[in-house]
């Protein structure tokens, strides 16, 4: 079954008039998503890839019935973006926009509480590579012919690194259920924790490569829920080990900045709960497969 | 980005923090003229660099006299700052500040900066101020109140009340303490602030509460609708070759190694560091291309990592997904062309349009490596390497 999109999904995507938006787009129609339509504010009534454009979300559920969004909306427009979509009803947003200001997450992350649990959106990224489902389909920027389907769950910070996992996994004839980048901001729509617990509960997941790096607290928090509630075996990988101390890696939110934030203290907190962690980025393909023969023969 | 103390204190002030009286100068004669002009007969004369550690390193000093603070002044300007925030270059003196010198009875820290665990401004504040937070965190935790603020209602009276008693201040500073935190919150919102820290906030003789030094960095993401704070910014400040790539739209961090690294995503180059560390080399930079990589910022990259005289061999990793090997594949051709390269450079390309990208390599006639996959290409740049020390 996957999670958070399979081949059913009704999908739109917000900004799909622009120039990245309309290339992506078409490249999740040909995979065989299920983009339902779009949304540009001003260009409603018109069409872009032979899908209805609307100028709000609220239309553009009412009409398609979409459940999912894809939000490519730049930086200043993306938290507004984002609040509409949660507003309309969409069940799960994806955010791949990069550089939107931290304040505007706050007040995003404050309006997404507003909602009841029944109608609360989730929301993935922002500054994130997407989620895909392979086989089924994906709401994001990566090249969807390296994922095999399978049974593994891949959730990173690092879209690149998401590729290379799943990439090193095909390699062994290992495939995946669904890979789902978080993004690289210090703060985020959905943390490790939250889509750990998404595949603890999917049937179709047997086990989970978490990928992980330098600064903020998720890594940590993910670990104990590791511990205390997950069946699923869990291996990891932790980036930047050789980062040096207060200098910012990229990310907004991959810098050494408190106790506990740096890829060795991480790699220590996360095995001693218990997480199989691969010793270095090449090895994340070859470990997850030995965790999964030994988990085949126990 | 990161502003110096004055621009900080001038900018708290208006938000209705006290700061002593002062005046910047950009020269020694300036220097001396501003401490005639604020009058009294004890000074502060203080550099102005973007980093913290400056009185230990010797670019702060009480002066009693207008010649005095002329002097100490004429050995600040263009001196290279080193302390221990900054690298061994240390950075450069083009501005000094000299405010009236102040009776202080007790140092008090505060500082407000993102909580990534409650996703809440956090205010950490200390009795015991002066020294660096590391320092005070590690030898006086105790003493950190910490308190977190609910971005839709703000920080309340009782709340900023609560920490102004919690850190031991009397009846009649408990008032400017609240007035100091709201103003400081204040600023920090309003002006999409990621740190400020008053180190120290310090009690005069006489009782009030003054900001004796203030420090305030600003989300990069917000200066698009922050002009007057992105005006404040000193390139000065900044490592050229970091600043510069920034502006062609390349991460790039200098580290003390010599393979130099291309590379997309900021979580691959971390990894690749990583993975040159462990094959036996040291990685002479960080660099993350960005996304939609064409192939003139794909050799601006090669110019920028070249740019360190210490690279001996240049690594070039791409799995592609919003980038295009067939891009990254002609820059690669392209600067060799135009740059002139001699170092051994490896080549590792996936993902997106990966076949097209290996043609343009293959059909190039270049003195390539090529890797596969990442430990291939980690091992192979480590190899070119020992085969050149050979």
């Amino acid at each position: 079954m996957a999670i958070l999109v399979t081949d059913r999904t009704p999908v739109i995507v917000q900004g799909i008039s622009g120039r990245i938006g309309q290339f992506h787009a078409a490249d999740m129609i040909r995979y065989g998503t299920n983009v339902v339509g779009g949304v540009t504010p001003g260009k409603g009534g018109s069409q872009v890839l032979e899908r209805p454009v609307f100028n709000t979300v609220r239309e553009a559920v009412a009409a398609t019935g979409a459940e999912a969004s894809l939000v490519f909306v730049p930086p200043p427009f993306a938290a507004d973006a984002i609040m509409e979509a949660a507003d309309a009803g969409i069940r799960t947003a994806v955010c791949v926009t990069d550089g939107i200001p931290s304040q505007d997450m706050m007040k995003v992350k404050r309006f997404l509480r507003r909602y009841p649990e029944d109608r609360k959106m989730r929301l993935v990224g922002p500054n994130c590579a997407g989620v895909i489902s392979p086989g089924q389909g994906f709401l994001g920027i990566m090249p969807p012919h390296i994922y095999m389907a399978g049974r593994v769950g891949i959730v990173g910070r690092s879209g690149t690194l998401g590729y290379e996992a799943a990439s090193q996994m095909k390699a062994l004839g290992i495939g995946v259920s669904t890979s789902v980048g978080i993004g690289g901001d210090p703060i985020n729509g959905s943390s490790f924790k939250d889509i750990l617990a998404l595949f603890e509960a999917d049937p179709d997941t047997d086990a989970v490569m978490m990928i992980g790096e330098i600064g903020g607290p998720q890594e940590a928090e993910a670990a104990a829920w590791v511990r205390d509630h997950m069946t699923k075996p869990v291996v990891a990988y932790i980036a930047g080990l050789s980062a040096p101390k207060g200098r910012k890696m990229g990310h907004a939110g991959a810098i050494i900045s408190a106790f506990g934030e740096s890829a060795q203290e991480k790699v220590e907190i996360l095995s001693a709960a218990g997480i199989t962690v691969a010793p270095n980025p090449s090895a994340m393909g070859e470990t997850m497969a030995r965790v999964l023969s030994l988990r085949a023969a126990a | 980005m990161d502003i110096h103390e004055y621009q900080a204190k001038e900018i708290l002030a208006r938000f209705g923090v006290p700061v002593p009286r002062g005046g910047l100068a950009y020269s020694p004669e300036q220097a001396g003229y501003r401490a005639r002009e604020l009058g009294g007969n004890a000074w502060v004369v203080k550099a102005q660099i973007h980093s913290g550690g400056r009185g230990a390193a010797g670019g702060v000093k009480l002066c009693r006299s207008e010649d005095e603070v002329r002097e100490f002044a004429s050995t600040l300007f263009g001196r290279q700052l080193v302390t221990r925030q900054t690298d061994a270059a240390g950075k450069g003196v083009y501005r000094v500040w000299v405010e009236g010198a102040s009776d202080i009875a007790q140092e008090l820290y505060l500082g407000f900066v993102l909580d990534r665990t409650s996703e809440r401004i956090m205010i950490v504040a200390s009795a015991h101020g002066g020294m660096e937070i590391e320092d005070l965190a590690a030898t006086d935790p105790a003493s950190l109140k910490r308190m977190t603020i609910d971005p839709a209602v703000g920080l309340s009276e009782f709340q900023a009340r609560e920490l102004a008693f919690a850190l031991g201040l009397k009846a009649g500073q408990v008032a400017q303490m609240v007035t100091i935190l709201r103003a400081c919150y204040r600023a920090y919102r309003d002006l999409d602030a990621t740190m400020v820290e008053i180190n120290p906030l310090v009690i005069t003789g006489a009782g009030d509460l003054v900001a004796l030094d203030a420090k305030m960095s600003f989300d990069t993401n917000a200066l698009f609708r922050r002009p007057e704070i992105h005006e404040l910014r000193d390139r000065s400040q900044e490592d050229p070759r970091e600043s510069t790539a920034g502006d062609y739209g390349l991460a790039y961090v200098g580290l003390d190694g010599d393979i130099g690294c291309i590379i997309n995503g900021a979580g691959l180059a971390m990894a690749t560091m990583d993975m040159i560390k462990l094959a036996g080399g040291e990685p002479a930079n960080f660099l993350d291309i960005g996304g939609g990589a064409s192939p003139e910022r794909v050799v601006r990259a090669f110019r920028t990592v070249l740019a360190d005289r210490n690279v001996s061999v240049i690594l070039v990793n791409i799995f592609a997904g919003i980038n295009r090997c067939d891009w990254v594949a002609e820059g690669v051709v392209q600067a060799y062309r135009e740059v002139g390269l001699t170092l051994p450079v490896v080549v590792r390309l996936a993902g997106t349009n990966v076949e097209e990208g290996k043609r343009i390599l293959e059909g190039s006639g270049l003195p390539l490596i090529t890797a596969d996959t990442l430990a291939e290409a980690a091992d192979r740049a480590v190899a070119a390497r020992a085969k050149l020390a050979a």
